[in-house]
Parts: C-alpha cells; sequence; structure tokens
C-alpha cells in the first residue's frame, strides 16, 4: 500500500485523531473533573482551564467527604481494599480449579464432558438478578451473607467459565504429543500437567486471568446485595457519593481515576501476554 | 533389551451417538530382539493405534502387550522404558533443540559431559549439528523432523517407536539417513517399530515388514517374502510397484490338470503336480477365481496374444505399457524401450509358473515361481 501522498497522510492523521479523540474524551475529561471542585465542575459553560485541586483525592484517601450539609464519612479506601481482595480471591480461585478443569475437557473426552463444560458456560448468560434472590436467601440461612468467603465464592460464577473456556481453547492447541513426548521421557502425568501443558498455555492463562480480574472487578449487583459496608466494593462504595446535598462530581471522578488504576496498570503489565495469549494460541509444527 | 509381544490386542474406539470403530483387530506380533520392523498400510489401517497402544497412549481394549518378558499394557508411559518420535515432532518450543534431544538423559540423571557427548553424536548423526542452539519455531520442517528423531534415539530404551520418521525429509538427505540410522540401530542392536506408508522406506529400513490393512495384520514377512509369497489378495496388489495385475479367471478341469480361461485367446495352463492338495481341493470347487501376475513378469515384444495399448511411458530405465486384453486392463513392466503408441497392437506373453492363484476368500492358495 502506498500512503506517502500528501493529502493521504493528512487525512489518516485527521483521521487517527478523531478515533483517539472519541474513544479518549471520556476518560480525559474524567481525569480533569477529577481535580476540579463540585463548583468548577457545575460551571456552564465548561471550562477546559481551570486551577487543579487535590482536595477530591484528600478527600478519598482520609475518608472524609466535606459536602455543604456538613462532614460525611466515607470509606472509599476500605473499598477499593475489598474490591482488590474479592477480585484476587475470586480469580486465584478459579484458576485453581478452571486450569486443571479446562485440561480435562481439553485432553479427555468423558460421559456428560461437553454438557458440563456448557452448563459452566450458561453461567455467563444467565442474568445475575435471576440467581440474586433465591441466592441471597441461601446466604441468609447458610450464614454466608456479608462474608469474605461468599462473595469470592458468587465471583466464581463469573470468573470460572471465562478460565475455563479461554484456558481450554488453549490447551486444545497443544499438541498432546508434546507432553506424550515428555512423559515417555520418565515424567509422570502430573508433571507433563505442570511442566509442559502449563507453561506452554501460560499467555493463554494470563489473558483469561486478567479478563476475568476485569470482569470481577466491575461486578455490582452481587455485591450490592450479599455485602454490608465493609465489605464492598469501589462499585457498591461509590453509591455513597450520591449524598442529600447532591452528587458528588469531583469525587466520584477522583474514586474512578482510582478505582481504574489497578486493572489499568495490571493490564498494561500483562500487555504483552495478553497480545500474544490472544493472536498466538497454537503451538504448530 | 529385549523382545516384544503383542497378542491378541484389540482397539476399539468408542464414541457417544456414533458406532464403534475397530482400529486394531486381533493383532499377534512377535518381535524378537534387535529387530527393525515395519508398520506397513494406508492411512486409518490401524498402524499408528498400534504404535499408540505400545506407547501408552492409548489403552488396549483387549489382549496384551510384554516388552522383555514384562507386561506393560497397564503401566504408564513413563515406566515403559520406549523411546518415541513423532509424525507432528512435537519439540518443546521454549527450549532449544540441544534441550529437546537432552530432556529425556537429563531426566535419567546422567552426567552433563555423558549428555553433551550423546545429543552431539547423535546430531551430528542426523546432521542437525549446526542448529542445536536454535528454537523449534526457527528452524524448518524437515529440520524439525531430524530434532524429533534424535530426540528418540538418543535414548537408553527397550524399544523404539517412530512414527514416519522420514516423511518431511528430502530425497537424497533421507536415503543417507536411512543407512546412517539403520547402521546406528544395528550397531546398538537395538529394537524398532517405525511406521510408514513408504514402501522403498520400509524395504530399505526393516529387517520385516507388517502389512495391515482395516486393523487387521495381513502378513508379517520379510520384504522378499511379501514380493514372492503374498499371503492374499490385499497384500499382493498393495506390494510392488506398480501394482499385480489381478484378472478373474474360469476354472476348468482338464487331462493335465486346470485350465484358467481370463479371456477367449487367454488361457493358462497349470499342471496339477504343481499345485499342493489344499489348492488342488480349492480349485476342484470353484468356478471363478482370481489370478495374479506382477507386472515385470508380462513380457511385451513377443508371444501369441495380442495387446492393445492404451499408455505407453519410458521412465528413463524400464517402460510401463498399459494395454487392454480381453477387456481386462494389464501393466506390463519391461527393461526395453519398446515404441508403440496408443491403439497399437503389440504381442505379449504370460506363462503359468508366474501366476498367483487366491481363493474366493482373497487368500492365496499358489504362489508363482520364486523368481
Amino acid at each position: 500500500m502506498d500512503h506517502s501522498g500528501l493529502l493521504g497522510r493528512i487525512f489518516r492523521g485527521v483521521a487517527l485523531t478523531l478515533v483517539l479523540v472519541f474513544f479518549m474524551f471520556p476518560i480525559v475529561w474524567i481525569l480533569m473533573m477529577s481535580f476540579q471542585t463540585n463548583e468548577q465542575i457545575l460551571r456552564i459553560p465548561p471550562r477546559l482551564l481551570f486551577e487543579p485541586t487535590l482536595a477530591n483525592y484528600e478527600a478519598l484517601i482520609s475518608g472524609q467527604l466535606r459536602t455543604a450539609a456538613g462532614n460525611l464519612e466515607i470509606s472509599f479506601m476500605r473499598n477499593l481494599f475489598n474490591s482488590f481482595v474479592l477480585s484476587s480471591a475470586a480469580v486465584v480461585l478459579a484458576l485453581l480449579l478452571g486450569v486443571p478443569a479446562a485440561y480435562a475437557f481439553a485432553r479427555f473426552k468423558f460421559r456428560l464432558g461437553e454438557t458440563i463444560a456448557f452448563t459452566l458456560l450458561s453461567f455467563r448468560f444467565a442474568p445475575p438478578l435471576l440467581v440474586l434472590l433465591p441466592l441471597s436467601l441461601y446466604y441468609q440461612q447458610l450464614g454466608l451473607n456479608d462474608t469474605y468467603f461468599g462473595i469470592v465464592w458468587v465471583y466464581q460464577l463469573i470468573a470460572l467459565p471465562l478460565i475455563l473456556w479461554i484456558v481450554r481453547g488453549y490447551f486444545e492447541d497443544i499438541s498432546p504429543d508434546i507432553e506424550h513426548a515428555y512423559r515417555l521421557a520418565g515424567h509422570s502425568w502430573r508433571e507433563a500437567f505442570t511442566r509442559i501443558a502449563v507453561p506452554l498455555a501460560g499467555p493463554g492463562i494470563a489473558a483469561a486471568a486478567l479478563l476475568s480480574f476485569i470482569f470481577c472487578w466491575n461486578n455490582f449487583v452481587f455485591a450490592l446485595i450479599l455485602a454490608s459496608a465493609d465489605k464492598q466494593p469501589v462499585t457498591v462504595g461509590a453509591l455513597a457519593f450520591v449524598t442529600a446535598s447532591g452528587i458528588q462530581y469531583g469525587q466520584i471522578a477522583a474514586a474512578i481515576v482510582l478505582s481504574v488504576l489497578p486493572t489499568l496498570l495490571l493490564a498494561l503489565y500483562a500487555q504483552r501476554y495478553l497480545v500474544e495469549g490472544l493472536s498466538l494460541g497454537a503451538v504448530k509444527g | 533389551m529385549g523382545m516384544l509381544e503383542l497378542r491378541n490386542v484389540d482397539k476399539v474406539y468408542g464414541s457417544r451417538g456414533k458406532p464403534p470403530v475397530h482400529a486394531v483387530r486381533a493383532l499377534d506380533m512377535d518381535v524378537p530382539s534387535g529387530e527393525i520392523v515395519a508398520l506397513l498400510g494406508s492411512s486409518g489401517c490401524g498402524k499408528t493405534s498400534t504404535l499408540r497402544m505400545i506407547a501408552g497412549f492409548e489403552e488396549v481394549t483387549s489382549g496384551s502387550i510384554a516388552l522383555g518378558r514384562r507386561q506393560i499394557h497397564r503401566l504408564p508411559p513413563a515406566q515403559r522404558k520406549v523411546a518415541m518420535a513423532f509424525e507432528g515432532y512435537s519439540l518443546y518450543p521454549p527450549l532449544t533443540v540441544r534441550e529437546n534431544i537432552a530432556f529425556a538423559l537429563k531426566a535419567q540423571q546422567l552426567p552433563r559431559s555423558e549428555v553433551t557427548r550423546r545429543v552431539d553424536a547423535i546430531a551430528r548423526l542426523v546432521e542437525i549439528d549446526d542448529i542445536l542452539d536454535s528454537y523449534p519455531r526457527a528452524i524448518s520442517g524437515g529440520q524439525q523432523q531430524r530434532v524429533s528423531l534424535a530426540r528418540a534415539l538418543v535414548r537408553d530404551a527397550d524399544l523404539y517407536l517412530l512414527d514416519e520418521p522420514m516423511g518431511q525429509l528430502e530425497p537424497q538427505l533421507r536415503a543417507v539417513l536411512r543407512g546412517r540410522i539403520k547402521g546406528l540401530l544395528a550397531e546398538r542392536g537395538m529394537t524398532a517399530i517405525f511406521v510408514t506408508h513408504d514402501q522403498a522406506e520400509a524395504s530399505a529400513l526393516a529387517d520385516r515388514i507388517a502389512v495391515m490393512e482395516d486393523g487387521i495384520l495381513q502378513q508379517f514377512a520379510s520384504e522378499k517374502d511379501l514380493k514372492n509369497h503374498p499371503a492374499n489378495l490385499f497384500v499382493a496388489s498393495f506390494i510392488g510397484e506398480p501394482p499385480m495385475n489381478l484378472l478373474q479367471a474360469e476354472v476348468a478341469r482338464n487331462d493335465g490338470g486346470f485350465g484358467l480361461s481370463v479371456g477367449p485367446d487367454l488361457v493358462f495352463q497349470i499342471r496339477g503336480d504343481t499345485l499342493d492338495k489344499a489348492a488342488q481341493k480349492e480349485l476342484e470347487g470353484s468356478a471363478r477365481l482370481t489370478v495374479g501376475i506382477r507386472p515385470q513378469k508380462v513380457a511385451v515384444g513377443s508371444g501369441d496374444v495380442r495387446l492393445r495399448v492404451v499408455s505407453n511411458q519410458w521412465l528413463g530405465d524400464q517402460s510401463h505399457i498399459a494395454g487392454e486384453c480381453a477387456g481386462k486392463l494389464l501393466i506390463a513392466v519391461t527393461p526395453q524401450r519398446i515404441a508403440a503408441r496408443p491403439d497399437d497392437v503389440v504381442p505379449f506373453a504370460m506363462e503359468s509358473r508366474h501366476l498367483h492363484i487366491f481363493a474366493g476368500d482373497g487368500t492365496c492358495i499358489h504362489h508363482a515361481e520364486a523368481a
């Protein structure tokens, strides 16, 4: 292709800028809002130039929300911590359960195998609200309401199917003969799994883990119903910014920036694996 | 080292909603220590299933496998003392060629200098010593195949299984490696089974060839025996290039023995005393049966039967002539160059002593005189 024409280059630059603005604008706008006070944000017309303030971040980190009606205690940092604990625990657990299961589904044909795999996947297309009511009743009976364990268990419904189905594809792409060769060389079945299959599916496992972490992190409705204040993740905690004296836009923006940060950093770190994992699954001869 | 015994081995693949596939049927095979055996057959004949059952990646449905007096068919692959080169190479991508070849030796905890020495030696043998530090991704298919072969041959095992070990190699290299690998196997007294669909490779490398079809072992014999004494129609038509001419013949009893008439001008007279009892009985009992003759035994240029030429190819050292006679297509191979064009009529002759005779069930009841 020849892009050397001046017109072509200009057009390409314009098109790229448009796409960039389209995708980046909300993020940039939120970032700007997070450095403004509520009054500055609500000014009409909005201004691009303003005096930045760190008051929003200060309020979030110190846990003191100053509103027109007075000081309000918020536990944003606690929420952030909860989000982190809940999502990582759910992903770790889902990896421990899902990776061996994915391997089993990929390598062995057994009775009801496809049915089980599909049932697990179907958790992803059932609306959460459908299961939520019965689930909260069960949880109250079992005493799992408002426990980390209980919420992590529900988060499995989000993480496990994703991991299972993505990782299964990677295992299927690895020639079983590589493991066979390793086993013939004097290694057990278990060693072939941990030393050959898992490392080879590594990029896929990383991609699946990251994706399911993001899904868990973004979950709202399970935590809203099943967790009380001190166990709530950021998604639910953000409701606290809708106060009696109005919506605290500045703090919400700052909260969004802070809550996006961990997943963003994780994604940037894992990007290498992600690209490799999503584009280059196969180990071809 | 040990001898391999397969006893009544069956393999049935069952899958839900489909009829089960009987891949290997009642397979009996004895491979003495130090013998090189080729499993030859078309694809889907059960040869790879057999290999995988010996290696332990497929369970036997019934029957038993013993290697050096140990029953191995219930053991995990790691304990069978079997080395295998896979058709798909199956090299471990994160390891270099050297590490790939060495990993079985490392698992045996051999000293480092010994590992290096053995890897270097086998790498020279299969001519990959210049790529030992490359990764599998960076080398060609033919090179990967040789690495896979080296990884199997470098080990100390009771049995070496090679699945299409040279399919990807260039003809010249293939010829060289065949010789070297045969030398290595013989020198170290290694027992080996390799799967191939290339008759030339089977003949060059193997002491004996097991011909399989439809999961059944058709014949297990030397290349010469397969050619001269095919057990049945399948082996007769499968072994040899071009394949044996097979013709339907009417049987008629006469004074000297039997007349086998393929067409009006084409009658073979078989003397009764050249046949054994069973063959005589079979001939007496049948009205029609199949006779076979190798294309090399069809003499073109003289004789009293006429052949209408369909095609004539000179291959540089022999002519392949296909022709029609009494409505039957015949192939003839002669070392002379024959000047005949399609639709020309040439004389040819076939002698009764070169006939193989097959009973109705395909079994060969009478073999041609050995060349």
